[in-house]
């Protein structure tokens, strides 16, 4: 069922960001800098990491995968679209009225495990589902993609408190640590640093990686778990708006809608990459 | 109504289990046989209500029926974004076990005071909510939730009305059921203050007003059907709930006669009006101070049955 490791992750990528450049433009959402920060770890998770199978979506031995930082939806459709759950062309419809592809992201769309958008859920809910995976000794895996601003959350913090209790080693965490939250800087809003030792005192086993180098990503999550009896978390360090100059690293384009000349240079960046 | 409950869910446990309790770290001496028996269908999740709730949902869409247990407002109003966006938006088979029911911890204070819980929680899509007033009702809701599926709430009192049940009745989890029959009012309660609208007819039935008294242990989906005929077959009815008057049961009545067009001659709401109950004290006092015990009731209704009736006063 797993999908071949595809050398082409960093295409997919790119066609991730390029869908969700058009999604968003057309539609007139928010986020694309939160989905840009996350597009090559989606990338790298469906192009070979993940065991799922688009003609089963709902396979009781697939890996599970919650986008707990569902305001990055646009990104996980353009993922799954690319990946066979759904047409492609499906994607226009993307904020649309009428359309299932709503802004943050829901079940109703094949091959999404969770609706997510309020922040903090993602992790508990992984955690659920990897603790009844223990019960039956299945051996699939539960990965949760979280974002930083929602380390703010305590919730968040509850469930990886009962993640290591429970010695659950089929879930992994990974963090888009791309450094800005909602409408700041995380070290002007709140500080998660020293960000790893927080992880590693809550009793996860911390790795940190390039969050746009699809080698090391993939090295990683195919190293899971990253200890036996543990928790795994991947602290991925990401630039927000990675892959559109003027996008990377603002604050701006956390809500801003890519339009006229902007879209068409974003567009132009994108398609000039390999 | 408690141990009542858990003794239900123990003797199910055996033959459904995908059956899960999770707690919120409270239930000392109360869930420590059913944790005995079946250690793997328990999980205490520690003073977490917000991951517990996401956990139930991980959990219910795994294939588990789950259980959430706690008191008061922990396991609903702590962690209510969970419950709607996690629990109910999925239809995730949860059930969400509320221990202390209105003013049932007394003296501990207001919060733990569980008396907005049956509007906000009957306000979430999908979700049923159960209250049942007397012990047999609170083994049957028990029962009935082990077997569905989808979201309900399950909000027990402390206290309980003495046993209604006839030896032939059968549960009806959609039903209200008629414990009295009277035309001069209809009394329709909901949890332990059940016993209080009992009391409260016996008082009436002295001054001459004979009640029908209606037992609302499913607050939704509501028993619009016994609700109409009510209407149009006593003299008006009162709404009785140790929780706010604010779309709590005298609110789910209102909205299904209006909707129905059937308008009994009178209508009201007793319950909590506008008020925390800040005063300390045990259950029954607190009934008093609230004007929510038997006599108050009796009184309450009395007052408007000789308003309509003056021929009677």
């Amino acid at each position: 069922m797993r999908a071949a490791i595809s050398s082409c992750t960093y295409n997919l990528a790119r066609r991730i960001r390029t869908h969700a450049l058009r999604m968003t433009s057309q539609g007139g959402g928010a986020h694309i800098g939160a989905i840009f920060s996350c597009a090559d770890i989606l990338a790298v998770l469906y192009g070979g990491v993940l065991n799922v199978d688009p003609q089963v979506p709902a396979a009781p031995d697939r890996d599970r995968f919650v986008l707990s930082k569902g305001h990055a939806g646009g990104g996980l459709y353009a993922t799954l679209a690319e990946s066979g759950f759904f047409p492609v062309a499906k994607l226009q419809t993307h904020y649309q009225d009428g359309s299932d592809l709503s802004g943050h992201v829901s079940h109703k769309v094949p091959g999404v495990d969770l609706s997510t958008g309020a922040l903090g859920h993602g992790l508990s809910v992984a955690a659920g589902m990897a603790y009844a995976a223990t019960l039956k000794s299945a051996s699939h895996r539960v990965f949760c993609l979280l974002s930083d601003g929602e380390c703010d959350e305590g919730s968040t913090w509850e469930a990886a408190l009962f993640a290591a209790h429970h010695r659950l080693s089929n879930l992994v965490a990974i963090v888009d640590y791309n450094r800005i939250q909602g409408i700041a800087p995380v070290s002007d809003v709140l500080e998660l640093e020293p960000f790893a030792d927080k992880w590693t005192a809550f009793g996860w086993t911390v790795r940190e990686v390039d969050g746009h180098h699809h080698e090391a990503l993939r090295t990683a999550l195919s190293a899971v778990p990253f200890a036996p009896g543990k928790p795994s978390c991947l602290i991925a360090h990401t630039i927000k708006g990675k892959g559109v100059s003027f996008m990377e690293n603002t604050v701006l384009w956390h809500y801003r809608i890519p339009r006229g000349a902007e879209f068409d240079a974003a567009l132009a960046e994108l398609e000039a990459q390999p | 109504m408690r141990d009542t409950f858990i003794r239900a869910l123990t003797e199910l446990a055996p033959q459904h289990p995908e059956l899960l309790l999770l707690t919120g770290d409270l239930g000392f001496g109360v869930l420590n046989g059913f944790s005995a028996r079946f250690p793997r269908q328990f999980l205490n999740v520690g003073v977490a209500e917000q991951n517990m709730s996401g956990l139930a949902a991980g959990l219910a869409l795994e294939g588990h029926t789950v259980f959430t247990y706690s008191i008061g407002n922990f396991p609903t109003l702590r962690c209510l974004e969970q419950i709607r966006s996690d629990i109910c938006y999925h239809h995730a088979n949860v059930k969400i076990v509320c221990v202390g029911g209105g003013m049932s911890y007394g003296p501990v204070g207001m919060s733990h005071h569980a008396t907005e819980d049956l509007a906000i929680l009957r306000s979430l899509p999908g979700m049923l909510v159960f209250s049942p007033g007397d012990l047999w009702e609170a083994a049957e809701c028990g029962r009935y939730l082990v077997s569905h599926r989808g979201p309900a709430y399950l909000r027990l009192d402390k206290s309980a009305a003495p046993a209604t049940v006839q030896p032939w009745e059968a549960f009806r989890p959609d039903g209200i059921r008629t414990l009295r029959d009277g035309s001069d009012v209809t009394l329709a309660a909901t949890g332990g203050i059940l016993g209080e609208a009992l009391l409260a007819a016996d008082a009436l039935a002295e001054e001459g007003f004979f009640c029908r008294v209606l037992s609302v242990h499913t607050v939704k989906p509501l028993d619009a059907d016994t609700l109409i005929a009510a209407a149009s077959e006593t003299g008006g009815i009162v709404a009785i709930e140790e929780h706010a008057v604010d779309g709590g049961l005298g609110g789910a009545i209102a909205e299904a006669l209006m909707e129905a067009g059937a308008f009994p001659p009178f209508f009201l709401r007793i319950g909590l009006r506008n008020t925390f109950s800040s005063v300390v004290g045990s259950q029954q006092y607190l009934r008093n101070v609230y004007s929510l015990d038997a006599a108050a009731i009796a009184r309450t209704v009395s007052t408007r049955l000789r308003v309509s009736a003056p021929a009677l006063a």
